[in-house]
């Protein structure tokens, strides 16, 4: 078996092009995560910059709501730029850095990805440009500009489906012509090795925290975690150091869409089957033949027809579930918390909320669930407005 | 000897062209193949559609949505070829992402392959590294995997050469496939390090479009492959476009055989 697999899944399906440098970062991340210099840069960078450790805070009202379980939440909504993308753009662009480039490309779909690029490229001195769906560009515009008054080129991307997997089409595209000085931040624990495993640690943080503080406040650990899953950043960031822990369930809750029976979803362990697309063996949604289907969600951070390969094989062993959650039950939840904790979420973030919602009321009082709030719902809310027919005349 | 090798035999530089099957439909890409095999070319390349094509300019990301509005599959460009072999006996061969192989069923593929007499495939996403996940059907059936070396391979140019069947298909440039007006990477010295270690054939691709470049391109190789240059013609004539291919794959073949 070749490198990067987790079981069955993983691997490097690229193009030729890409090999070396691929192989290139693989030997500099090899390196460097073992440096004492280069952590403790990170670390400061996440301490003073990024605003870590993020808070474990007990929803107290919705706890007392839902009358189950009690339910904290990871708050990574609380870091600077808004979600948890900012902790593995961190990491790679100063790997990115350390490793001689001058330039970064990455691929956005809600666009919390390429802020977070945005502002790392912004902070260390690297020119930025970011390839993003043209729906995905209408449904958050707002971050558009963000990205732009960072000083990053956000480029629409008009083929295909026009969302987050064309988007990494494209800056596949654009790596491959300029793969001799620029450097690719993938978002997601996803594309050929050593991508899943590079954001994956840089993301373990907040398993790693949630452990400690879980630990401070409740002197144990939780039932289960869970979180949202589109590539699955977050949701393997939070489960990694807890696989070990064979007694807390480790839950990934997918976009569903308009429902899984239907076509208008993002389900991919729900619905998907195994393939080989951007650079892995996983599982996405395709037809017979091998086309990669469209998928939809409300949730432009959601909307992508694979899964990283991590998961994939997470799932296969049993370690970890994957449910599915509508745009109607997420936009419920996004309603709920917003009125009953004063905390707006992702829209993407969402949909772990209401998937939490569904479980703690038939689960005792003393058990403990942890859910990650991946991103704040700033971004959303002119779309939820349209979601819901509220004219907001922008 | 394979049908791929003895093309190229006795020095003879080859013309390759590609098209994407189904591109404007499978009808027009029967009438393609059979005017180019009747131009003089070599070997033919037939893309496979895909929804998500990442090695691929836009011309040729245009054929694929082409081909795949028109209702192409795997299967029916299957039973195409099955029409086209009762014709020609020009080396066919398949370019496509590792997607559509590997859900058809690699087995299955190769077999299907074989007995259309389809004499390789080229699998731009599928490096050498993960190779084995085709090769133990590939050579079951007898189906070349043909490798691919980038400008950016340099120390790995002898280790994909060595192992290399069919051809060697030398990519141009760096990017995605398109035509360009200058092709900039040192070919020449490529080549040099790939008859170090092999005297399977190569041919160079991505960014040819003029008689000039073919054959140049031809002249530092063994050929020259040819593809967003004739599906742009392909998009320009539509239903049309046999005779045009037709004339312009003539001249590449003459000019390919003077290099």
């Amino acid at each position: 078996m070749t490198k990067g697999r987790y079981g069955r899944h993983g691997g490097q399906y690229i193009p030729e092009t890409l090999m070396n440098a691929v192989l290139e970062l693989e030997r500099a991340y090899d390196y460097y995560k073992n440096e004492p210099q280069f952590m403790e840069e990170l670390q400061a960078l996440y301490r003073e910059y990024a605003n870590r450790p993020s808070l474990l805070y007990f929803a107290e009202k919705m706890t007392r709501d839902l009358g189950g379980a009690k339910i904290y939440l990871k708050r990574e909504d609380l870091n600077h730029t808004g979600s948890h993308k900012i902790n593995n753009v961190l990491g790679q662009v100063l790997l990115a850095k350390k490793m001689g480039k001058k330039r970064v490309i990455a691929e956005t779909g809600a666009g919390q990805h390429g802020v977070a690029t945005a502002t790392a490229a912004a902070l260390m001195d690297m020119e930025c440009v970011v390839y993003m769906g043209k729906e995905d560009t209408e449904r958050q515009a707002l971050n558009v500009f963000r990205m732009e008054l960072l000083g990053a080129k956000v480029v629409p991307v008009e083929t295909g489906t026009m969302t987050l997997k064309d988007a990494v089409n494209e800056a596949l595209r654009s790596w491959t012509a300029n793969v001799n000085d620029t450097y690719y931040v993938l978002g997601s624990v996803m594309g050929p090795h050593p991508y899943p495993e590079i954001v994956r640690d840089f993301q373990r943080v907040i398993g790693k925290e949630v452990k400690e503080q879980m630990l401070a406040k409740e002197g144990r650990l939780p039932d289960i975690v869970m979180a949202c899953v589109g590539g699955g950043s977050n949701a393997m960031g939070l489960f990694y150091d807890f696989i070990s822990e064979t007694d807390v369930q480790l839950i990934g809750v997918e976009a569903a869409g308009r429902g899984i029976e239907t076509e208008e979803t993002a389900a991919t362990i729900n619905r998907g089957s195994l393939g080989i697309f951007h650079g892995m063996k996983s599982y996405f949604m395709q037809d017979k033949y091998g086309q990669i289907a469209p998928v939809y969600s409300i949730s432009a951070g959601l909307d992508y027809p694979g899964i990283g390969p991590e998961h994939a094989h997470l799932y296969d062993t049993g370690r970890a579930s994957y449910v599915a959650i509508t745009d109607t039950e997420a936009v419920r939840a996004f309603s709920y918390l917003s009125e009953t904790e004063g905390i707006i979420p992702a829209i993407e973030s969402a949909h772990a909320l209401a998937y939490a919602m569904k479980v703690a009321p038939e689960m005792s009082k003393e058990k403990i669930i942890v859910v990650n709030l991946s991103g704040r719902g700033d971004k959303d809310v002119a779309a939820i407005a349209r979601y819901m027919g509220v004219d907001l005349h922008e | 000897m394979s049908k791929i090798r003895q093309a190229f035999k006795n020095k003879k530089k080859c013309f390759i062209p590609f098209i994407t099957g189904g591109d404007p439909n499978l009808e027009v890409s029967k009438e393609l193949i059979l005017a180019m095999a009747a131009a003089g070319a070599d070997i033919i390349e037939i893309g496979i559609p895909f929804s998500d094509p990442v090695a691929e300019g836009e011309v040729i990301q245009r054929g694929n949505v082409r081909a795949l509005n028109a209702g192409t599959t795997t299967d029916k460009l299957f039973d195409m070829l099955a029409e086209v072999r009762n014709v020609t006996q020009v080396p066919l061969v398949f370019l496509t992402y590792v997607n559509p192989i590997f859900i058809y069923g690699t087995e299955r593929f190769m077999e299907k392959c074989r007995q259309l007499e389809i004499d390789g495939v080229i699998v731009p996403d599928l490096p050498y590294e993960e190779k084995n996940e085709l090769l133990s059907n590939c050579r079951k059936y007898d189906v070349d995997l043909i490798s691919l070396i980038a400008p950016t391979s340099d120390d790995r140019i002898q280790m994909i050469a060595r192992e290399a069947m069919g051809y060697i298909y030398v990519v141009s440039s760096l990017g995605v496939t398109g035509i360009r007006s200058n092709i900039t990477t040192d070919i020449g010295a490529i080549v040099k390090r790939i008859r170090e270690v092999t005297d399977t054939p190569v041919a160079v691709g991505f960014g040819i479009a003029t008689l000039e470049q073919a054959e140049k391109m031809a002249g530092l190789s063994d050929g020259a492959i040819v593809g967003s240059a004739i599906v742009k013609i392909v998009e320009q004539y539509g239903k049309d476009a046999a005779g045009p291919v037709k004339k312009y794959v003539e001249e590449m073949v003459a000019a390919v055989r003077k290099a």
